[in-house]
């Protein structure tokens, strides 16, 4: 679950990182209101949106003004700004946060990630700030430094002196360093993240150590536990058909072809993908109903999957293992007499009662295609998603 | 032969007496599994499925001799049985629960290093089917009437599409010598690379089939484990061709994140190792065969 800009400084400050004062607002009135509130002659509104490269989007504007504050705010309110993050749809801004603007002398680059490799949560730092962290990589690797942090004791001052140093901090700003660090690490492994980032965390000219912009991902997982984080979440920044999935317990990720995926378990549905790839179609989007399979998924997977206009067919592929084939079989021909289904739909079992199944969706009156095999499935479902859209162009 | 399970391998169960630790304990004992018993804390000394049940696994390993578990205990509490299981001395633990916390997993990871390479837990999972040796035993949740006893061994990280594979070869009459799922999250207690070791010395598996996935480096420290140290063939399939970089795809672990995770990589880098690619998902069966006939 990924959070706002906002919400992620007042959790970082919370720990101890050191953050430029600010306020929300859901309307320029408020905003210009934030300003006068905040005091001082210059303010930054940002568009609160979960994605990074909001500036080059034009979603972030110093303003020298109260009317200026009033005028930004009014621009992009109610608008949804498309960046290098947010596919071309963009995502609407809601709320924004106004505030006080920050002399920068230097701009670093703090992350910490759950490592794969290490296993670890891994300090990312670099003195190069201000750039994504794949560009650092690319232009100067050597300017990365990587403190992988051992977990039966936390990070450790000498771990974050070592850090401070590397970035270059002066004897003076090292104590507010090692604070902002490990204000980061904390909030990290006690919030159950899976990534912070600071990006940059700012000297100020008169020496201060600022996070000027943060980011914070959180384990999905570890929800359960972290009730204050779960009442951070802003669905009208997430994919509505993702969200509707997920309260259903599908898990769906939209995608741009035409060829509609239910299949239960995510490996099998990612391979079912790929076949429809190799076979010369795209799919609309990735699907897993999970390993049971019951009639009841396939009915709501079927519902959401017709819920995509840009679907010209549906390919179920259900392995069936604990359960059968023949259940299955009964649960699709149900969902289909339910709904109002107008693409083709080419159904493949496989795994227990696999014939019995087989049979059962040969006898039904339900308008459906069968195919045996997973090649033999995508070939079909590419077919008729190819007729379907040029009967449809035709009519 | 097999790897880490046969028939006489006495298995206990953590989360015996739940619903589902219930239900898939019983497959289990159907199938032919020396299960021994479970735990489930608070109901020590009843009987279950005809067997004793325990409090702690200490108690289960002292009384029935168990070395091996299977862990079927809700996320919250699940790196705890995991961590309960290393410290009663239990060999092989396969761990079902889906929805771990990353950073339990993290500590988990941290605290079986206490113990010396040699007594230290094999953990397959978390978030996994299980393992199989067909004909002989089985731990996890998988239909054990889709696989073939044989010479092939097979390690996956999800379950569906190991069954998938597994089909295919029998429908062909190719076996499996043991199966082992390792799961989908993004920290789990072992990886491709454990396995092929154990692979390369059973006597009984002839060649190796790996089924990966988009996200993390343990497709390409398998590659490289491969190239350096194994002398049977090992083929492998990766999912996720189609899978748009930063979003997670199902498993919790199924996510692009940096260079090298995704599909098309992974595959360019077993490629280079010697590890035979097997292109498409439908041809499991064929590229097995094929592989055989060549040895």
């Amino acid at each position: 679950m990924d959070i706002h800009e906002y919400q992620a400084k007042a959790l970082l400050a919370d720990f101890g990182m050191p953050i430029a004062r600010g306020g929300i607002a859901y309307s320029p009135e408020q905003a210009a209101y934030r300003a006068k509130e905040l005091g001082g002659e210059k303010w930054v509104v940002k568009a609160q949106i979960h994605s990074g490269a909001r500036g080059k989007a034009g979603g972030i504007r110093v303003c020298a003004s109260e009317d200026e504050v009033m005028e930004a705010a009014n621009a992009l309110l109610g608008r949804c700004l498309v960046t290098n993050q947010t596919g071309p749809q963009g995502k609407l801004i809601g709320r924004l946060y106004i505030e006080e603007a920050t002399d920068i002398a230097r701009e670093i680059y703090l992350a910490f990630v759950l490592d794969r490799a290490f296993e670890r949560i891994v300090c990312i730092a670099s003195s190069s700030g201000g750039m994504d962290i794949e560009e650092i990589a690319e232009t100067d690797p050597d300017a990365i430094v990587r403190v992988p942090i051992e977990p039966a004791v936390g990070m450790q001052d000498f771990q974050a002196r070592e850090i401070a140093f590397a970035l270059g901090m002066e004897t003076t700003q090292l104590a507010e360093a090692v604070k902002a660090l490990k204000a980061c690490y904390r909030a990290f492994r006690d919030l159950d993240a899976t990534m912070v980032e600071v990006n940059p965390l700012v000297v100020t000219t008169d020496g201060r150590i600022i996070a000027l912009d943060a980011k914070m991902g959180f384990d999905d997982n570890a929800l359960f536990r972290r009730p204050q984080i779960s009442e951070l979440r802003d669905k009208s920044q997430e994919d509505a058909r993702e969200m509707k999935a997920a309260d259903r317990g599908l898990s769906y990720v939209g995608l741009d072809g035409n060829i509609g995926c239910i299949i239960n378990g995510a490996g099998l549905a990612m391979a079912t993908m790929d076949m429809i790839k190799h076979v010369g179609g795209e799919p609309a989007n990735f699907l897993d109903i999970g390993g049971g399979a019951s009639p009841e998924r396939v009915a709501k997977a079927f519902n959401l999957v017709l819920s995509d206009a840009g679907v010209d067919a549906i390919l179920v592929n259900i392995f069936a293992g604990i359960n059968r084939c023949d259940w299955v079989a009964e649960g699709v021909i149900q969902a289909m007499q339910k709904l109002d289904v107008r693409v083709p739909v080419v159904v493949r079992l496989s795994g227990t009662n696999v014939e019995l199944g087989r049979q059962i969706l040969a006898d039904s009156d339900v308008d459906l295609i069968t195919a045996d095999t997973l090649a033999e499935a995508a070939e079909k479902a590419v077919a008729a998603a190819r007729l379907h859209q040029s009967v449809s162009a035709e009519t | 032969m097999s790897i880490f399970l046969d028939e006489n391998t006495p298995v206990i169960v953590q989360g015996y007496t739940g619903r589902i630790g219930s239900f898939h304990a019983q497959e289990m004992i159907d199938y032919g599994t020396n299960v021994v018993g479970g735990v489930t804390p608070g109901k020590g000394g009843e009987l279950h499925l005809e067997r004793p049940v325990f409090n702690t696994v200490k108690d289960a390993v002292r009384d029935t001799g168990a070395e091996a578990s299977v862990v079927f205990v809700p996320p919250p509490f699940a790196a705890d049985a995991i961590m309960e299981a290393a410290d009663a001395g239990i060999r092989f633990c396969v761990c079902v629960t889906d929805g771990i916390p990353a950073q339990d997993m993290m500590r988990v990871k941290r605290y079986m290093q206490r113990y010396r390479r040699e007594q230290r837990m094999t953990l397959t999972g978390p978030n996994c089917a299980g393992t199989i040796s067909p004909g002989k035993a089985m731990m996890g949740i998988m239909p054990g009437h889709i696989y073939q006893q044989g010479n092939v061994g097979l390690i996956g990280r999800s379950g569906t599409l190991g069954y998938e594979a597994a089909s295919q070869m029998k429908a062909m009459g190719i076996g499996i010598s043991t199966s082992v799922g390792i799961g989908g999250d993004p920290i789990n207690g072992s990886a491709f690379r454990d396995h092929l070791e154990r692979f390369e010395e059973d006597p009984d598996t002839r060649l190796v089939v790996m089924i990966g996935e988009i996200g993390g480096p343990q497709e390409a420290e398998a590659a490289a484990y491969v190239r350096d140290h194994m002398q049977k063939p090992v083929l492998a399939y990766i999912a996720g061709l189609t899978a748009p970089r930063g979003r997670t795809m199902g498993h919790a672990g199924a996510i692009v994140t940096s260079a090298g995770e995704s599909a098309a990589e992974k595959v360019e880098i077993l490629r280079a190792a010697g590890v035979g690619i097997i292109m498409r998902p439908s041809e499991f069966g064929n590229a097995v065969a094929e592989a055989l006939q060549k040895l």
